[in-house]
């Protein structure tokens, strides 16, 4: 298969997968074709490791992207085999409604398209076209179960996002101006490749006033503090296989988005450096996240609030910029990803078998649950950044590359991370250990998309693989 | 460039700020509509003006969206919603008239502050009109967190997202502006359809965090 065949793979399945989906009436089959359409995916997606396709006006392959549509296409699939189940379950309870599961099965492969078109995009408007996209499907997923609470919270979802992505466009634009007069009118000046190595010599102030907006715009829907009010509501009112997807990739997308456009800022001299910029609001995101962790009282927002935290980690290694703290960065984002979706999974599951999302409502877990209990105390544990778990590795190199280049800005660092350690032992403790509580259902979870993400970051916190280093340091070096 | 198509051009991006500051105070949900609707109209003039200055046949795709779907369609839409929903007729304000005006107008300054000397090699028609669009666009922010009901902030998006069409035309050749301005009238087709079929009433008007955060008693 070439390079080209494989990108429409990745880009088409989805696409038809949906248009399919919206009219399959029956369950099981339409659960089955979801994750059939996503193994698909995936594989088009590792064909592009090896064959690279021709850059053409609107879509491009290079190192960078492709890291995150492997990441993306993969956790995709494993949260269609979670999904699977956890629908099962909504169905029986009746929660959904097969109309509205024919709808979701729908919007979860155009959620895949919007965000693999995102990625591999090589034009900064289709980027932002598909990024709307992959705002839209994923508001109407969040108000799926239509409670005033899931409604409020897709609303604010909606409007946040919606004015992220239309300063965002505008940012979109001003690039473009920016461009043209280097590059001259039409494509050239939208897209990617042209755009890369021509920055040095568009006019150093518009880019500046284009990265601010961009920053703002893609920045929301990144989560970074202080534009991340939608975040908590919209995991913990939607479905959780959603949940898994926003934080494991929907927030590495946009942020994708705003690296693209800070590597435009580094290759123009005149232009202010974007680093710290990202450091000031990575900070943020992080100790922000951490203090808001004591006082949630929903396990799903306690892990979204997580999730903030742990994208300011990534937004700060990437505005430390340079090889080492890009290439933390890069795999802290791959970890993050993997273990928070394999939480999500978990949570899922638990509050399943609990009825409810209650934090002081679930108790003892280990013991009425083993199987899920111990998924929960690994994933903390992973998340909290404890060896021998990936995420240990990839904070360990950023805290220590920041040590090497900026002491200073590692005090706030550590303190951020000590406090959100702390938050997540707590409430482990309550909801794992302890005399169990409340109603305990059986329960029928498919363990293997956990056991699959843990195994892969245990194996990555005690020995990477050199080819899988050597692959990273070179996109680390590409992201300047 | 002659000086007329200049002018003419200047007229109605002006023109567009002046009715985003109209949009500001209005006090009731029907005036604002018929406002809006006045201000999708000036946006179809000002984008087939370009069309026509810049010799770009694909912008009269995009003014003629702007002219059916967003200055007829959906005024009468959200006419209908408000009417069907019982919605409440008066605009709740968060911060008074005055100030919001007076605020709109620092709003305007600025933009001109900011676009002007960045621009300065841009050719006049781009720089002018840039200024006005990040104007209308601010504008439309302002209004979006100065108005209490969901139905007045969603006028807000739009006027926000005029500013936007308004700065795409202006960008000489830019490409995927049609493309654009059908992906917003998705969006806004949405959240008209959103509103009617989440019923957001005025119990889920507010954009306030902790409101949510109250009911999930995660605050004290």
């Amino acid at each position: 298969m070439s390079g080209d065949t494989a990108v429409l793979l990745v880009l088409l399945v989805p696409a038809v997968a949906a248009a399919i989906l919206a009219l399959v009436p029956e369950h099981r089959l339409s659960t089955r074709l979801n994750v059939a359409a996503c193994v698909l995916t995936f594989a088009g997606a590792l064909v592009l490791l090896e064959q690279r396709p021709t850059p053409g006006p609107f879509l491009l392959i290079d190192d960078v992207n492709v890291v995150f549509v492997v990441l993306t296409t993969f956790v995709a699939l494993s949260a269609s085999v979670f999904s699977a189940s956890y629908i099962d379950h909504e169905l029986a309870i009746g929660r959904l409604t097969p109309t509205y599961l024919r709808f979701y099965h729908a919007m979860y492969q155009l959620l895949m398209f919007g965000m693999n078109l995102a990625l591999v995009a090589n034009n900064i408007g289709l980027m932002w076209v598909a990024i709307e996209i992959a705002t839209l499907t994923t508001v109407l997923m969040v108000g799926i179960y239509r409670t005033p609470a899931a409604l409020e919270a897709a609303w604010k979802y909606f409007i946040l996002g919606s004015v992220g992505i239309a300063l965002a466009l505008f940012g979109t634009i001003l690039v473009y101006l920016a461009a043209r007069p280097v590059v001259g009118e039409g494509l050239d000046a939208m897209s990617w490749t042209v755009l890369a190595t021509a920055s040095a010599r568009f006019d150093p102030a518009l880019l500046n006033l284009a990265f601010v907006f961009l920053l703002i715009g893609y920045g929301t829907k990144v989560g970074l503090a202080p534009l991340h009010a939608w975040l908590p509501d919209a995991h913990a009112e939607g479905p959780t296989p959603i949940s898994a997807v926003l934080s494991g990739l929907l927030l590495n997308v946009a942020l994708y988005a705003v690296l693209r456009f800070k590597l435009l800022l580094a290759g123009n001299p005149g232009a202010v450096a974007a680093g710290p910029l990202l450091i000031t609001m990575g900070l943020s995101s992080l100790i922000f996240a951490s203090f808001m962790l004591y006082r949630r009282r929903d396990i799903k927002r306690f892990f979204a609030y997580s999730s903030i935290e742990h994208m300011g980690i990534i937004a700060f290694a990437f505005g430390m910029g340079g090889p080492v703290a890009n290439f933390a960065g890069l795999l802290h984002m791959t970890m993050h990803s993997l273990t928070k979706s394999a939480i999500f999974f978990a949570v899922g599951h638990i509050a399943q078998v609990k009825g409810t999302q209650k934090i002081a409502e679930i108790r003892g877990l280990t013991a009425s649950h083993p199987l899920l209990g111990w998924s929960l105390v690994i994933g903390v544990v992973a998340i909290a950044g404890m060896p021998p778990f990936g995420i240990f590795l990839s904070e360990f190199l950023v805290v220590s590359s920041t040590f090497a280049r900026q002491p200073v800005l590692a005090v706030p660092l550590v303190f951020g991370l000590l406090i959100g350690f702390g938050a997540l032992m707590l409430r482990l403790h309550g909801v794992a250990f302890g005399q169990p509580t409340g109603p305990a259902h059986p329960d029928k979870a498919s363990y293997l998309p956990i056991l699959v993400h843990f195994t892969l970051v245990l194996i990555a916190g005690i020995w990477l693989p050199a080819p899988l280093v050597q692959w990273f340091q070179a996109v680390a070096r590409g992201l300047g | 460039m002659p000086s007329l198509y200049f002018d003419i051009a200047h007229l109605l991006a002006g023109g567009m700020v002046l009715v985003s500051f109209m949009l500001l105070y209005q006090d009731r949900v029907f005036g604002l509509f018929n406002v809006f609707a006045l201000h999708a109209a000036v946006l179809a003039l000002c984008v087939a003006w370009q069309a026509f200055v810049q010799d770009a046949p694909h912008l009269y795709v995009t003014a003629l969206i702007a002219l059916v779907f967003k200055a007829i369609i959906v005024p009468v839409a959200l006419h209908r919603v408000v009417l069907r929903l019982g919605i409440g007729r008066v605009i709740e304000t968060a911060v008074g008239i005055g100030p919001t005006m007076l605020l709109g107008v620092a709003l305007v300054a600025l933009s001109i502050q900011v676009m002007l000397p960045v621009t300065a090699h841009a050719d006049v028609l781009t720089r002018e009109d840039l200024a006005f669009a990040l104007s209308v666009v601010l504008l439309g922010l302002l209004m979006m967190v100065t108005r209490r009901n969901a139905v007045s902030q969603v006028i807000g998006f739009m006027s926000l997202e005029n500013g936007l069409i308004l700065a795409a035309a202006g960008a000489k050749g830019m490409p995927l502006v049609v493309e654009i301005s059908v992906a917003f009238s998705v969006l806004i087709a949405l959240i008209v359809i959103g509103i009617f079929l989440f019923r957001i009433r005025e119990r889920f008007d507010t954009v306030d965090v902790h409101a949510l955060d109250r009911a999930r008693g995660e605050q004290s």
